[in-house]
């Protein structure tokens, strides 16, 4: 069957491209694009290393088809960096030794990037809310919240 | 993955009949979170994907300002009902069972409406529902029908839906005062994980006391399909609702239910903790309506 046609803007570039329809998020983002930040572990929607924001939302993309995403905003690992400054998100992970073999990373980023969009000043029961569809096989999750948390909008906080 | 052809459509109409035209070589898809994981599974193999997502219309939540009663279209996410502070104060029973589907980023994608017609016995948006007598509007070439939520199913993956017939609304109606329900997604994990059973109580009380004047007890993974435990619900219509009462009425309840040994758990470990549940979920109402008469 033959391919259609595709407009998406992807870390807020404009690409017209022509797809497969039964090509996913993730094969599109990963074989086409060339953004392998990505990763397909079960394929299946449980793990959450596919994670990226679908107008500003985290999604998983291995169980999106690529054709559904027409006409929306994607973010990628790839595009959390701002003219070659880390996110403090980044940094966090960084410094908070939240990255073993990094396979899990970046959904987890996207995740939580999605998240403190939404809600700034989250606690930490939140974070481990938002986070609870990733599977990390190294960290124990406990670094990756600990980095989470450091960069929680604090100055609202009631005293 | 298998090949097929992805065609949009923007109205009922035009979803209705392009499925038509191709058969049961087509499916629709709204969020797509059971649909593709079959499609790579090659449970399913369409030829035809319609996509309901860009139907519009069919993806809100109101309350009919005459009627009382609450619609919410079937292209409604999990998400957006979790987050409706309408959906959380006046139907927290909702809330409940949405907040713990899949995991944020499933919610974000998935339907209310693809989780009722995909029909699994654990669907947890469905027991609330059924709990709350709500029913569905249903359109389809012949016109709109309705069907009550709980003679919707008719087996595993099977529901009263016919020749690419779309599920447009859910519609609960409006609910007497002193009426709480609460849901309980029993399971080993608190986050992706499906039911090891679901219990939905909604309970209503008179006037000025704790006598139950009606009561609805709903299940899900305790039958082939959601089911209501209707003598447990006899069971309690009259009587104060207490600890005891309650947990006479688990007892009915776990005796009415067809659990059955599967991968996730044994029947007898599901029959005993319906019977918990269901107590549990009834004091939670209790809570509720308390909860409510001091606002
Ligand atoms: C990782 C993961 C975790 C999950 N966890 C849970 C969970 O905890 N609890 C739970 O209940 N479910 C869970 N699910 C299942 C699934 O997410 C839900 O059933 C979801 O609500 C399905 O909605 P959808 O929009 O994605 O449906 P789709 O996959 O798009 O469609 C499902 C079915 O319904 C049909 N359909 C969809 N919309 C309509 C309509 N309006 N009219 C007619 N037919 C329609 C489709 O043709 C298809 O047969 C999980 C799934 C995944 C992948
Ligand atoms: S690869 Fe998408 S959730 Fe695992
Ligand atoms: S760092 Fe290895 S899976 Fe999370």
């Amino acid at each position: 069957m033959s391919k259609q046609s595709l407009e998406i803007i992807v870390n807020g570039e404009n690409y017209f491209l022509a797809v497969e329809p039964n090509c996913t998020l993730m094969e599109l983002l990963r074989d086409d694009l060339e953004l392998t930040g990505a990763k397909e572990g079960c394929g299946e929607g449980v793990c959450g290393s596919c994670t990226v924001l679908m107008d500003g939302k985290p999604i998983r993309s291995c169980l999106t088809l690529a054709l559904e995403a027409s006409g929306s905003h994607i973010t990628t690992v790839e595009g959390l960096a701002q003219h070659g400054d880390l996110d403090p998100l980044q940094q966090a992970f960084i410094d908070h030794g939240a990255v073993q073999c990094g396979f899990c990373t970046s959904g987890m980023l996207m995740s939580a990037k999605g998240f403190l969009l939404e809600n700034p000043h989250a606690g930490k029961k939140e974070i481990r809310n938002a986070l609870s569809g990733h599977i990390c096989r190294c960290t124990g999750y406990t670094k990756i919240v600990e980095a989470v948390e450091s960069v929680v909008d604090r100055s609202q906080e009631k005293r | 993955m298998k090949k097929f052809k992805y065609l949009i459509s923007k109205t009922l109409d035009e979803a209705v009949s392009l499925y038509q035209s191709h058969g049961d070589s087509a499916m629709y898809v709204a969020g797509g979170t059971d649909v593709m994981v079959k499609i790579k599974s090659g449970k399913v193999t369409p030829d035809y994907l319609i996509s309901l997502t860009h139907v519009g219309r069919n993806s809100e939540i109101r309350i009919n300002p005459e009627t009382g009663t609450l619609h919410v279209g079937g292209l409604v996410t999990h998400r957006t009902l979790e987050m409706s502070p309408l959906i959380k104060l006046q139907y927290p029973i909702i809330h409940d069972a949405v907040q713990r589907i899949g995991s944020t980023q499933v919610r974000n994608v998935a339907t209310i409406g693809g989780n009722l017609v995909n029909a699994v016995p654990s669907a947890d948006g469905a027991i609330p529902l059924i709990a709350l007598d709500a029913y569905v509007n249903i359109y389809g070439s012949a016109g709109e029908h309705s069907v009550d939520l709980i003679h919707f199913f008719e087996g595993p993956g099977q529901t009263v839906l016919m020749n690419g017939e779309i599920l447009t609304e859910i519609v609960v109606p409006k609910q007497p005062p002193r009426t709480g329900g609460a849901y309980q997604k029993f399971g080993r994990r608190a986050a992706m994980e499906l039911p090891l059973i679901g219990v939905g109580v909604l309970i209503t009380l008179e006037e000025d006391s704790n006598r139950c004047v009606r009561a609805r007890i709903a299940l899900g993974v305790a039958a082939p399909t959601p089911i209501r435990t209707l003598g447990a619900e006899r069971y309690l219509v009259g009587k104060e609702i207490n600890e005891d009462t309650l947990n006479e009425a688990g007892k009915l309840a776990a005796e009415e239910s067809r659990v059955r040994d599967s991968i996730r758990g044994l029947a007898w470990y599901r029959r005993e903790m319906v019977a918990v549940s269901v107590q549990r979920m009834g004091l939670t109402c209790l809570q509720r309506i308390n909860q409510l008469k001091a606002k």
